[in-house]
């Protein structure tokens, strides 16, 4: 079993936690992911570390509720303890100089993008970082990405922060006057592949970090096989970083709606019996 | 001359609608009559069949006397899991095959008697087993059949064993791999608890290599180490559409049913998709436990395509008969070509070209070779890959010094010791084939792994 050391909420429905883990606390580096099941009936569900404490044994996961798992997750408390939690998966972040980074978050992808440019950042690069929201109360850890940036900046759909518009507003912007060494990106599918289409013209070497659905996560199942460059890879253990311009985002974009019918019997079944539960705060 | 005793089997149209064990065992009755069939032979060829030699008419010889502790102690000597290999071992291709009966086609039916004696002991266990201990630390990754037949010896021996396992769950491929309705979850579990009761520990969610690292376990205390962390990777034949939405390998499908439980959704989390109209490629064990686990789900038609003949499936001739009864429809000397979807990407049909034999490989079995033009189309709406698999490249690839052939298997000496000293491996991870040959292997490493503990301590 394995204890919820630590809850904060971040954001709307936004979730942060510190999991007891020490073997994975001691070992996990930016880049690198966990998978989660909360109980007996529970499905394995993969999210990003974003941070560690080896010397308390912590790992952090941040996580929006968006389905059956991550709001049942939600609705425990501080000294919960959820079943599984194994890791850490996949490959590290490849961490060197490159110059100036751009590293751009849609979502709750602010969260994972924060482990990488500390790291980045630690090895001498100029970290640029361009959030993108809907709105501005959906930003969150601002003050946590601005410790790690150089410079942030932010794109909201209806403007109420930063740029109105697009992340790809503002970067068609920054690579116009700057150097551009690397991007990094990791968000909603069709962020990152506007962020990849815009690079792709000039150039810019574009790591993207893919969430197609996985199962064992240990290279196994197949499930999350995506096409890069014609060739098929597993995201949890090819991955789960690729160059942005070889990645078929079509096809990921399909393989990630296989079970959304089934996605919501889950969540509203969940949602009948939480209402039959009182909700711990 | 006495026939064989058949297996009593459930009604294949009551079966094929639930997960419940498919073969029910002899009685008493049947048993006594399949033993004393037995010819007892002076030079017996039967045991020259089996990976793990088991004293097989000893054990039957027990039986026919209605003894089946004893029989057990027997299967004991070489099989830590003869509750499994009961059930799962290709027993027509091995010792039975061997069985001097069987040239009359009447060949004692060993594994069935195996299953009996097993199912006994694990029903009456035998709590006296006392254990002298050494103290010295031992450590197996991965808990399936090599790792827990490999554990087990050593645990007896008196080492103190770890097992790591990477899922949430002990049993590797015996627990995601091979359905229910084959080896009853139950059974696997009794074993498993037998051992954790003798003092083995299994640690679940490690994946040794990421979680730690195998120079980790050594600075830990462990003297040596038995790499059994099986296949991984699974095989797909490359041809367009391969990647279409309900397109499965049969790992993710059995991993999906059989470790998550997917077919009580949404009691439990993890979903699947219950296909109208199946098609399963592939022609072995793994092929026919999709194909049946389809029919179960609720399939209307499951269709198992396969490139030879029945004659050329590697899957036992069991497990055929019971996919036929079930309702599976073979499609023998057909491969597919393409998967087309509909709009949304979901897979809507299937293009074969016919295939016709030719001369014979390697491995005996004949080539297969396509008929041009004899394209054609079956419709589906769901199609599960079982071709096969490649070993589990994560733990070899991130431990230096740790040898592997050009396919990926981890090399090992006649000891079973990889490149580096210390490192011992078996089962799929250096190529096997059945859950038998893994437990060969396991028990072979355990030897081998307490000779070389000996050496170290005597060199010091």
């Amino acid at each position: 079993m394995y204890k919820i050391v630590s809850k904060q909420e971040v954001g709307l429905k936004v979730q942060s936690y510190e999991i007891y883990a020490p073997e994975i606390a001691k070992n996990a580096k930016a880049g690198q992911f966990i998978i989660f099941r909360i109980d007996d009936k529970g499905e394995r569900v993969p999210l990003t570390i974003v941070s560690t404490n080896p010397q308390e044994g912590l790992v952090r996961i941040i996580f929006q509720e968006t389905g059956k798992s991550t709001e049942h997750l939600a609705s425990l408390c501080k000294g919960d303890c959820i079943r599984d939690f194994v890791g850490p998966l996949g490959h590290p972040t490849e961490i060197k100089k490159y110059g100036t980074v751009i590293a751009v978050a849609g979502g709750v992808g602010v969260a994972e993008v924060l482990p990488v440019i500390k790291v980045l950042r630690k090895v001498g690069n100029k970290i640029i970082t361009v959030v993108g929201a809907r709105s501005k109360d959906l930003i969150i850890l601002e003050n946590e990405l601005r410790q790690e940036s150089d410079l942030l900046l932010f794109a909201t759909n209806d403007g109420t922060y930063g740029v109105r518009g697009f992340v790809t507003d503002v970067l068609r912007d920054i690579i116009s006057k700057e150097k551009s060494d690397m991007m990094y990106v990791i968000g909603p599918v069709s962020m990152m592949q506007a962020v990849a289409e815009l690079t792709r013209e000039k150039r810019i070497h574009t790591l993207v970090s893919l969430n197609p659905i996985m199962l064992d996560g240990t290279g196994m199942c197949g499930a999350c096989r995506v096409t890069i460059d014609g060739k098929m890879k597993f995201a949890c253990v090819d991955g789960p970083e690729f160059n942005g311009h070889s990645v078929n985002w079509e096809e990921l974009v399909s393989r990630l709606a296989l079970f959304k019918d089934l996605e919501k019997i889950s969540v509203n079944k969940f949602k009948n019996e939480q209402e039959h539960k009182c909700y711990r705060k | 001359m006495l026939q064989k005793i058949k297996m009593p089997e459930r009604d294949p149209k009551i079966r094929k609608k639930d997960f419940k064990q498919v073969n029910s065992g002899y009685s008493q009755e049947e048993m006594l009559k399949e033993a004393i069939r037995c010819l007892q032979c002076k030079n017996p060829m039967c045991r020259s069949g089996c990976p793990v030699e088991i004293n097989i008419p000893s054990f039957i010889k027990f039986l026919a006397r209605n003894k089946p502790g004893k029989a057990v102690e027997v299967l004991k000597q070489k099989n830590n899991l003869p509750v499994v290999c009961g059930r799962v071992c290709p027993q027509e291709n091995q010792c039975e095959k061997f069985c001097i009966l069987s040239k009359k086609g009447e060949s004692i039916c060993i594994g069935n008697l195996e299953r009996y004696a097993a199912d006994f002991a694990a029903e009456n266990p035998d709590d006296n087993i006392t254990i002298k201990k050494n103290g010295i630390k031992i450590v197996v990754v991965g808990s399936g059949p090599a790792g827990l037949t490999c554990g087990g010896d050593l645990l007896k021996m008196g080492y103190d064993v770890t097992i790591y396992e990477s899922l949430h769950d002990s049993g590797g491929v015996l627990r995601y791999g091979i359905p229910e309705f084959r080896l009853p979850k139950e059974v696997l579990d009794t074993e498993i608890n037998s051992l954790k009761k003798l003092g083995m520990k299994i640690v679940l969610n490690t994946l040794v290599g990421r979680t730690k690292t195998v120079r980790d376990l050594f600075s830990e205390g462990y003297k040596a180490v038995f790499v059994a962390v099986g296949a991984g990777l699974p095989v797909f034949p490359r041809v367009p559409g391969e990647n279409l939405n309900r397109i499965y390998c049969a790992n993710e499908f059995l991993v999906r049913v059989n470790l998550m439980h997917s077919y009580d959704f949404p009691a439990y989390d993890t979903p699947v998709y219950k296909g109208k109209n199946v098609v399963v490629v592939g022609g072995g064990n793994t092929a026919m436990d999709s194909a049946r686990t389809a029919v179960r789900l609720g399939a209307e038609s499951v269709k198992l395509i396969y490139r030879r003949t029945e004659n050329e499936m590697p899957a036992r001739k069991e497990e055929r008969l019971h996919a036929k009864e079930e309702g599976v429809e073979f499609i023998i000397l057909t491969n597919p070509v393409k998967f087309v979807g509909d709009e949304t990407k979901f897979v809507k049909s299937v293009e074969c070209v016919k295939m016709e034999l030719g001369e014979s490989d390697d491995s005996g079995r004949r080539r297969s070779h396509k008929v041009e033009g004899s394209n054609y189309t079956i419709e589906t709406d769901m199609v599960i890959l079982a071709l096969g698999v490649h070993p589990n490249p994560i733990l070899p690839s991130l431990t230096e010094g740790l040898n592997t052939d050009s396919q990926g298997y981890l090399v090992i000496d006649n000891n079973y010791m990889t490149s580096i000293p210390g490192i011992f491996a078996g089962g799929d991870i250096v190529g096997g084939n059945t859950v038998i040959e893994a437990m060969g292997m396991g028990k072979k490493a355990a030897k081998a792994m307490a000779e070389y503990i000996h050496l170290i301590k005597c060199s010091l």
